[in-house]
């Protein structure tokens, strides 16, 4: 069970939470110019990468800010927590 | 044969209390302090449970929670019964029963002891590879498999005990209460941080405190002494809370830690009662520092299971903690030292010790001159190949060892004993360490695993981090924890220690017998009688990666998860196979460390309070009149009304015709309320509905349908315009918050540039929904003063109001398809708004219906119920709602989803109503369509989703999904059920006023 450092209200516990996937996947602006290949690139493909992996959490029981956090999937360690619409850290 | 066997008085038995418990029927007496264990051997006991798979005659092996065969059931006669205890961990209090598990008719004679003797054809994956065929037969094996095997009863009423849960949180937990830990926690607390110092057992101290060795010197004194005088210290330091019988089940990532407090399973009945049995506590740990010790490895040689033959150390433990003698002529087996420690016990309290079998060629340290001193016969270069005693161990033969280990040679000793102490050295006790996703490292010389990589705040100190010798600890201990705890200096940074320093020790994970390996039988895994030979198996049918080999022969998957013997599975697997230990990786412990009861998980948790649930403010009104309830999402919501002795069926039919002859009333406040406000508000709902919102007047209404971004149905529900910038959306009664989720996730992380506020207001209003002919009537004599004409108040719009004192919102709008009312007021007025409706509507004959009847008029109507009607692979065209899809909007969610490939195609499922041809017959929601009776394999076009019989129409109908249904129009098609076929046609889904001529009735 991890702590989370809300970046609006500090540390709590993991269960305030819900994980929402893997972040910076933009909505296309222009879903209609899109192929269908293209949109189910953006609906279905998913990295889930074994390691450091950039994540979109939400303080669901909380504040309900959404936020991005860098977490090692494998060993749960988290790396970096910020804003939405914060730049990734390039490394 | 009941003969006293205590040696002297010890110090942490208080024999002036007798205490008498009663073990499989018969009454015993022991004393306070005393566990079933100790007062069991104390009278002469050894044979306790019977194994597994053999039924294998077991007795007590060791003196602590890792015991793996003295597993008894306790029972009061009440449903206080609890299976799977260990023995060496219950203490006795007076009244006390337990009895043998694992044996029928009892344990001196057991059926299933057959096994034992056809033990030949019962290898490794005997289940798995005999009662897989036919796996038709499966249910008769399982019933056979069940009857012989027994694991203990489990209760048939519920549990009357209190559990409790605790949240802690702390700067440090210590594990373990041994030297180590109690060094620890104080020099912790001492610098100012809260700590927390858990054991599970009911006396701190450890091993050390009752280890009054010659050989260990603390500070000039006996270790013992010395560590009564700390631990006396102890009860003086702020900052530090000390709990006994506290077991750490489980050690997560973060320092999340669990444990389970005993609480009262040590007290007398009487004093049980009305207090908290066991406590679960949730420690949240800056730093742990786990002091777990570590755990006596038995020796792997033929018939090495017989009761009598126990851990050299239990043996000790039970002569100098609870003064009792678990023989009379003991023998004691080893490969290393510490066996000379408990011989040197015994000898000194007058109690015979035969002789000792030590693999070792030989030994010059001080402990072992001072046995050779004593007397004792040591036979040096030997192992023991065969054990004899059914029920009790009568004697042991043993062989010289070849200079390889892998052979023996020369004359068979026999030596008659009736116990026989067995040390194969010591394996730290690293479980939680791995549990919490710490890196394990394997340690040649002293072949113990050991942590190397910590994966949070945590220090392992201790024997559980490969310090045995007590000047290593408290050396090791000073130097660590200063570093760990970042302090200048420890209480015993100047302690002068003195303690024996050989370590010599000669490790055969699989001791060779004169016998061929297929004719013996060395147990690795005792509870699950899992042996060297099944391991070898294994190997050879090639299995090779330790997970499956234990799964297949299921070493290590007993309740004790293969505490003793799992380091000797890797070491024959490592050995067979010819690789390095740890090569074909080590088992994995998982939680819990020891069996926690379903009462401490689930803590307070138990009936009304398992799950949470949310009532409306007309809940009491519901309850008066005898309402029945459902459960919808969290809710508990009015399912239908039975009057006198009316089943659901007719109270339902009864409902329904009400509220479409004269008037009906539905409790609504279950439905989700979401407050939208800012100058986007309306562009906001343009992009998440399928439909058009821009043009939605002020004080107008709207349906609107949500969709994934995959296209797919998510969720339904009227919109209302209260003002320029400002809408209060409605959403289905379970989807509520997930909904509420959704829109703030794109509000936040797609369209930050709108103005948009949303607020959860579904709690803050009451809603009560009239529909039906009257129901007109019925709110004008509410609201005389409102104009309800059409003209004023037309279908689908919304009038602020009130109703004596009580501001409400009123909306016309119809989930029935008769002529409705909503009336919206502030939660607590609820349910005196209600009551005024059925004043109102008395001569009208107003009918309260719940959602039961719901479901039907909407049904009629074919109305669709997200969830129901869907389940997230249904789109609006689907659905046949083309209608509410707009196409002039360049954006919505789930828009370009509607034009994939896959979701444009003809044969998708589609919505359709369907007919019975016997008007009588209502379907069973969830039956399969087909249009070939005779087909091989049968084409599923489909399935049932509401069924109903509709007293309005006076004939079943029913709504589905079907392949190309909605160009199957008039089609006739069958459901097969399992006694008949039923015949339907497909229809209109609108099966009642389709031209909505009622609305405005
Ligand atoms: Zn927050």
């Amino acid at each position: 069970m991890f702590i989370i450092n809300c970046p609006y209200c500090g540390e709590r516990d993991q269960q305030e939470f819900k994980a929402g996937g893997e972040a910076h996947i933009e909505r296309p602006k222009q879903p209609t110019e899109l192929s269908d290949d293209e949109w189910a690139g953006y609906l279905f493909m998913r990295k889930n990468i074994k390691g450091v992996q950039f994540e979109r959490w939400n303080h669901a029981h909380g504040c309900r800010k959404w936020f991005n956090m860098v977490r090692d999937t494998s060993n749960d360690e988290i790396k970096l927590i910020y804003k939405m619409g914060e730049k990734p850290p390039s490394e | 044969m009941s003969t006293n066997l205590r040696v002297k008085s010890s110090e942490f038995i208080d024999e002036t209390i007798r205490i008498s418990f009663k073990f499989n029927g018969k009454t015993y007496q022991g004393f306070k302090g005393d566990t079933l264990a100790s007062a069991l051997l104390a009278n002469n006991i050894h044979l306790v449970g019977r194994s597994f798979k053999y039924h294998r005659p077991r007795g007590i092996m060791t003196a602590g929670s890792e015991e793996p065969n003295a597993i008894v059931q306790l029972n009061d006669k009440t449903n206080r019964t609890e299976p799977n205890v260990r023995a060496t961990e219950v203490e006795i209090y007076e009244g006390l029963e337990a009895s043998s598990q694992n044996c029928w008719p009892n344990v001196n004679f057991d059926i299933g002891g057959i096994n034992n003797a056809i033990s030949a054809f019962l290898p490794a994956g005997f289940y798995y590879k005999t009662f897989m065929w036919p796996a038709s037969f499966w249910e008769k094996y399982e019933y056979f498999i069940r009857q012989s095997a027994g694991l203990g009863k489990s209760p048939s009423d519920n549990d009357p005990d209190i559990y409790d849960h605790r949240n802690i949180h702390c700067d440090v937990l210590v594990v373990g209460a041994g030297i180590s830990g109690i060094l620890a926690a104080k020099n912790a607390a001492k610098n100012n941080l809260k700590t927390l110092l858990v054991d599970e057992k009911n006396e701190l101290g450890g091993a050390t405190i009752y280890q009054n060795s010659e050989f260990n010197k603390i500070d000039n004194q006996s270790s013992s002494n010395w560590i009564k005088k700390e631990i006396q210290e102890l009860k003086n330091i702020k900052n530090l809370e000390i709990k006994t019988r506290t077991s750490v089940a489980a050690f997560h990532g973060y320092n999340y830690l669990l444990a389970r407090e005993n609480l009262t399973d040590h007290l007398e009945k009487k004093n049980k009662q009305g207090k908290i049995r066991q406590r679960l506590l949730k420690i949240r740990a800056k730093k742990v520092i786990l002091a777990t010790g570590a755990l006596e490895r038995p020796l792997i040689f033929n018939n090495n299971d017989r009761p009598g033959i126990m851990l050299s150390s239990a043996v000790k433990k039970y002569a100098d903690f609870y003064g009792v003698i678990s023989g009379k002529k003991n023998v004691f087996f080893t490969n290393n030292d510490s066996a000379y420690e408990s011989v040197l016990c015994l000898h000194n309290k007058g109690i015979k010790v035969e002789a000792i079998i030590d693999i070792r060629e030989n030994s010059d340290s001080k402990i072992v001159k001072a046995v050779k001193d004593a007397g004792i016969t040591i036979h040096w270069s030997h192992t023991i190949v065969d054990t004899k005693g059914y029920k009790k161990l009568s004697s042991i033969s043993a062989m010289k060892l070849s200079n390889d280990g892998l052979s023996v040679t020369g004359k068979n000793i026999n030596i008659s004993c009736d116990c026989l102490g067995v040390t194969g050295g010591w394996t730290p006790a690293v479980h939680l360490f791995t549990q919490s996703g710490g890196k394990l490292v394997f340690d040649e010389n002293n072949k113990v695993f050991l942590p190397n990589e910590y994966p949070s705040e945590q220090l392992s100190v201790g024997s559980c981090n490969g310090d045995f010798k007590i000047k290593e600890i408290i050396n090791n201990l000073s130097i660590n924890l200063k570093q760990f705890l970042k302090i200048k200096k420890t209480d015993f940074d100047d302690i002068t220690v003195e303690s024996e320093e050989e370590n010599s020790k000669r490790n055969i994970w699989l001791l060779p017998s004169d016998k061929p390996i297929g004719k013996t039988k060395p147990f690795v895994d005792y509870q699950n009688d899992a042996t060297a030979k099944d391991i070898k198996l294994a190997l050879r049918e090639g299995f090779r990666s330790i997970e499956h080999v234990k799964r297949y022969t299921t070493t290590g998957m007993g309740t004790d998860q293969g505490k003793l013997g799992n380091m000797h599975a890797l070491g024959i697997i490592a050995d067979t196979a010819g690789v390095k230990m740890g090569e074909l990786g080590t088992t994995t412990f998982r939680p819990p460390y020891t069996p926690l009861t379903f009462g401490t998980i689930v803590g307070r948790n138990v009936g009304e309070y398992f799950d949470i649930f949310r009532r409306t403010p007309m809940n009491d009104w519901h309850i008066e009149n005898k309402a029945k309830f459902e459960n919808v999402g969290q809710w508990k919501r009015a399912w239908y009304y039975p009057i006198n002795d009316e089943n659901m069926h007719k109270a339902v039919q009864r409902e329904s015709l009400a509220a479409r002859e004269s008037a009906g009333i539905l409790d609504a406040s279950t439905l989700g309320k979401i407050d939208i406000q800012g100058s986007d508000a309306s562009e906001f709902l343009n992009r998440v509905y399928t439909n058009a919102w821009s043009k939605l007047g002020i004080g107008k209404c709207r349906y609107g349908l949500m969709l994934n971004e995959d296209g797919m149905v998510y969720d339904d529900g009227v919109t209302t315009r209260l003002g320029e910038n400002h809408y209060i959306m409605t959403t289905t009664t379970g989807g509520a918050a997930n909904v509420l989720g959704k829109l703030e996730d794109y509000l936040q992380t797609e369209w930050p540039e709108l103005d948009v506020y949303l607020t959860s207001v579904t709690d803050h209003y009451a809603t009560a929904s009239i529909c039906g002919p009257n129901s007109k009537k019925i709110l004008n004599k509410i609201i005389p003063d409102l104009d309800l004409s059409e003209e004023n108040f037309p279908h689908m719009s919304f009038k602020n109001a009130q109703i004596g004192n009580i501001k409400c919102r009123l909306m016309r709008i119809s989930f029935t398809g008769e002529h409705s009312y909503e009336i919206n007021v502030q939660a607590n007025y609820g349910k005196a708004i209600w009551e005024k409706c059925m004043e109102a509507g008395k001569e009208f004959n107003i009918t309260p219906y719940g959602t039961e009847t719901m479901h039907l008029l909407r049904a009629e109507k074919g109305f669709i119920i997200v969830g129901q009607d869907t389940d997230g692979t249904m789109t609006p065209i689907d659905l046949q709602m083309n209608w509410i899809v707009s196409k002039k909007k360049y954006d919505f969610i789930g828009k370009r989803s509607l034009y994939r490939s896959d979701t444009m195609k003809e044969e998708r499922k589609q919505l359709v109503g369907l007919l019975t041809d016997d008007p009588n017959i209502v379907l069973e929601e969830g039956a399969q369509i087909v249009s070939e009776l005779n087909q091989s394999p049968v084409n599923m076009l489909g399935h049932v989703t509401s069924s109903y019989y509709s007293p309005n129409l006076k004939k079943s109908i029913a709504l589905a999904v079907v392949r190309s249904g909605k160009n199957m129009m008039g089609k006739k098609l069958f459901i097969p059920m399992v006694d008949k076929n039923i015949n339907v046609t497909v229809a209109n889904p609108i099966f009642f006023d389709t031209e909505n001529k009622r609305l405005n009735a």
